[in-house]
């Protein structure tokens, strides 16, 4: 079968290690500080996604990102791997959304791209940790998921069968199409940049910058249509201004602070043998240990 | 009317410590709300299920009991709470951070348009002001009584706190752990509403089948242990954890890590500590090579004692250590066990 599959994906910055170059002088993070890069379990949902279509010739692969325009940097690295058309949803409206107007958002997107056998996004993104736009997105477009997948074991034109992580195990489901799946870590790890797609694909740009160049230059993207990226705003994906950013935010921040520990008492020691046998005659003598 | 809720999961026939755990923290919040507390227990065989929750203090446990709604799938178990919620219209729905609560939670808020917070370490109430637009003005509105959800953020740098105050039910997941159960009175009567489960649920939901599951019993005790030891990105490499899992030998301890341990590939996932991880409160717990971002120290800073081993003097866990050794693990580990062994 020829599947049509879609690939969500988000530019995170990375939080894994916030080092002291990233921390401000009042001890806040600098986002600004930290590098971009793409949301790690998106690259296991897009190499489950590039197997597929690998599996299945004849299959296509449409990557869509919602963020900044920077964020073109993720899709053209799924163009290097072998994704076939990508769309950039950007738009200041759709700035400050939670993660219910992202879904939203989502999936007006990919209404808008049209008709899907299967959506495949990452379990969570590691700039929030909270798994929840692939089910939001479901819900809206009213098919089932299954989250926390780490293989797809089979599949045909009607359902697949996958293997997904559970608290203390694994569970073996099957799941008829169209469906979203989460994809978790644990997957497969995403392969590398395929040269001669990185040479076919490094000029990729969005349809509104290439407006913006000069003839020579749009004759050019013209002879090569498979460099446009589809850039998508509010208007293009029809969505209703009380669901998006903000406005369409349930949830509101109320208050963030910066940690500050409340410092104890403490003993300092050196890595000194007598240092080191003292604490533990002290740790022994407590019954700590 | 507008009760706090908890969805209860069930492993088998049992309900799951998170959900207990989430029943105590629901009592404590209903009682400063003012309102009653109630349960949804969901699944194919669930008599006496009332012996297990009563005691927590719930008032009334919704029943959804039926062929096909264990083991847990997305969507009837959607449909019973959205459906249910439609009715009873809660202030208030609290989940465990578990595998199923992140599928469910999400799928339920999205359908009912309501805030959902994920992996909350406190949930408090208190009030709220904010500007609302009415009509072309921003005008200052107070809302009483909300349920501050507040969860550390952004690779746990910040602590924030959510509300969501146009919307219910206000919605939190909380991971295992964090909250603490506590039986409120052993004969607690509730009363049992048993659902016409074909009411709720249509039959068009029950297309996702699972054809296999294996579930183990976990591997490490870590929940439990008196002695925790536990290693970061400083500890350098897998081979850097054999030294770790030899003082935990030798203490009778378990091994834990952070987060960025784990990502790094040197330590299974089901030992990490922290936020996104377990929460824990031993009686000792050893950070070698642990810088102590927030979202690791949500899940240990309760530990009685703390000894911080990192060759970096100034790393933020230093501050909450009642030990601090400036030093290399690799030279420091091998000198407590050697010096245990002496004293011992």
């Amino acid at each position: 079968m020829n599947y049509k599959i879609v690939v969500l994906a988000k530019q995170v910055p990375d939080t894994r290690n916030v080092g002291s170059e990233a921390m401000t002088p009042e001890g806040t993070v600098n986002r600004a500080a930290l590098p971009a890069v793409f949301n790690p379990d998106d690259l296991n949902a897009l190499e489950q996604a590039l197997r597929l279509k690998e599996a299945n010739p004849g299959s296509t692969i449409t990557m869509l990102t919602m963020g900044l325009p920077k964020a073109i940097e993720i899709l053209k690295e799924g163009l290097f791997r072998g994704v076939d058309s990508c769309y950039l949803l950007t738009d200041r409206a759709l700035g400050g959304a939670d993660t219910l107007a992202t879904s939203y958002s989502l999936a007006q997107a990919i209404r808008k791209i049209g008709k899907f056998d299967i959506i495949f996004c990452g379990r969570q993104a590691i700039d929030g940790d909270t798994a929840q736009v692939g089910p939001q997105i479901a819900q809206k477009l009213d098919i089932p998921q299954v989250t926390y997948v780490e293989d797809i074991l089979s599949y045909d034109d009607k359902k697949v069968v996958v293997k997904r992580h559970i608290d203390g195990g694994t569970e073996t489901v099957e799941a008829p199409l169209p469906l979203l799946l989460t994809i978790n870590g644990s997957a497969a790890p995403c392969r590398s940049r395929n040269a001669m797609k990185v040479i076919k694909y490094k000029r990729a740009n969005t349809n509104i910058a290439i407006d913006a160049m000069s003839d020579e230059e749009k004759a050019f993207f013209k002879t090569r249509p498979y460099l446009t990226i589809n850039q998508l705003g509010a208007a293009e994906i029809d969505a209703d201004p009380n669901q998006i950013g903000k406005q369409g935010s349930p949830t509101n921040v109320k208050a963030v602070k910066s940690i500050v520990f409340k410092a104890k008492e403490n003993k300092t020691l050196t890595s000194s043998d007598e240092d080191i046998k003292s604490m533990m005659s002290e740790l022994i003598a407590s019954n700590a240990i | 009317m507008n009760n706090v809720f908890v969805y209860c999961e069930l492993e088998g026939k049992q309900v799951v410590d998170v959900s207990l755990e989430l029943l105590t923290k629901g009592r404590v919040l209903a009682n400063q709300l003012g309102v009653e507390l109630e349960c949804i227990c969901i699944g194919s065989d669930l008599a006496g299920i009332e012996k297990q929750v009563s005691p927590y203090g719930v008032d009334t446990i919704h029943v959804f009991e039926a062929e096909g709604l264990s083991p847990y799938t997305t969507l009837p178990h959607t449909s019973a709470i959205v459906n249910l919620f439609k009715e009873e219209k809660p202030q208030i729905c609290l989940m465990g951070a578990t595998v199923i609560g992140r599928d469910l939670g999400p799928r339920v808020s999205s359908a009912l348009h309501s805030g959902l917070t994920a992996d909350c370490t406190q949930l408090e109430i208190g009030d709220f002001d904010m500007k609302v637009k009415e009509g072309d003005q921003l005008v200052d509105k107070h809302y009483e009584k909300q349920l501050y959800q507040i969860r550390p953020a952004f690779g746990g740098s910040i602590i924030a706190t959510i509300v969501n105050p146009e919307h219910r039910p206000q919605m939190a997941t909380v991971r295992d752990g964090v909250m603490q159960k506590s039986i409120v009175d052993a004969n607690y009567k509730s009363k049992i509403v048993r659902h016409d489960v074909a009411k709720y649920i249509p039959t068009t939901d029950y297309v996702v089948k699972v054809i296999e599951r294996h579930v183990e019993k976990s591997k490490n005790n870590l929940k439990g242990a008196s002695i925790i030891v536990s290693g970061g990105y400083g500890v350098g490499s897998k081979e850097g954890f054999d030294k770790l899992y030899e003082l935990a030998k030798v203490l009778h301890a378990e091994v834990g890590a952070s987060r960025a341990a784990v990502d790094a590939g040197w330590v299974d996932h089901d030992r990490q500590i922290g936020q996104t991880g377990l929460t824990v409160r031993p009686k000792l717990y050893i950070a070698c090579g642990i810088s102590g971002q927030i979202q690791h120290v949500a899940g240990m800073q309760e530990s009685s004692m703390i000894i911080s081993i990192n060759n970096d003097p100034e790393a933020p866990i230093n501050k909450i250590a009642d030990y601090v050794i400036v030093g290399d693990i690799e030279e420091v580990v091998p000198k407590m066990i050697k010096y245990y062994k002496k004293e011992e």
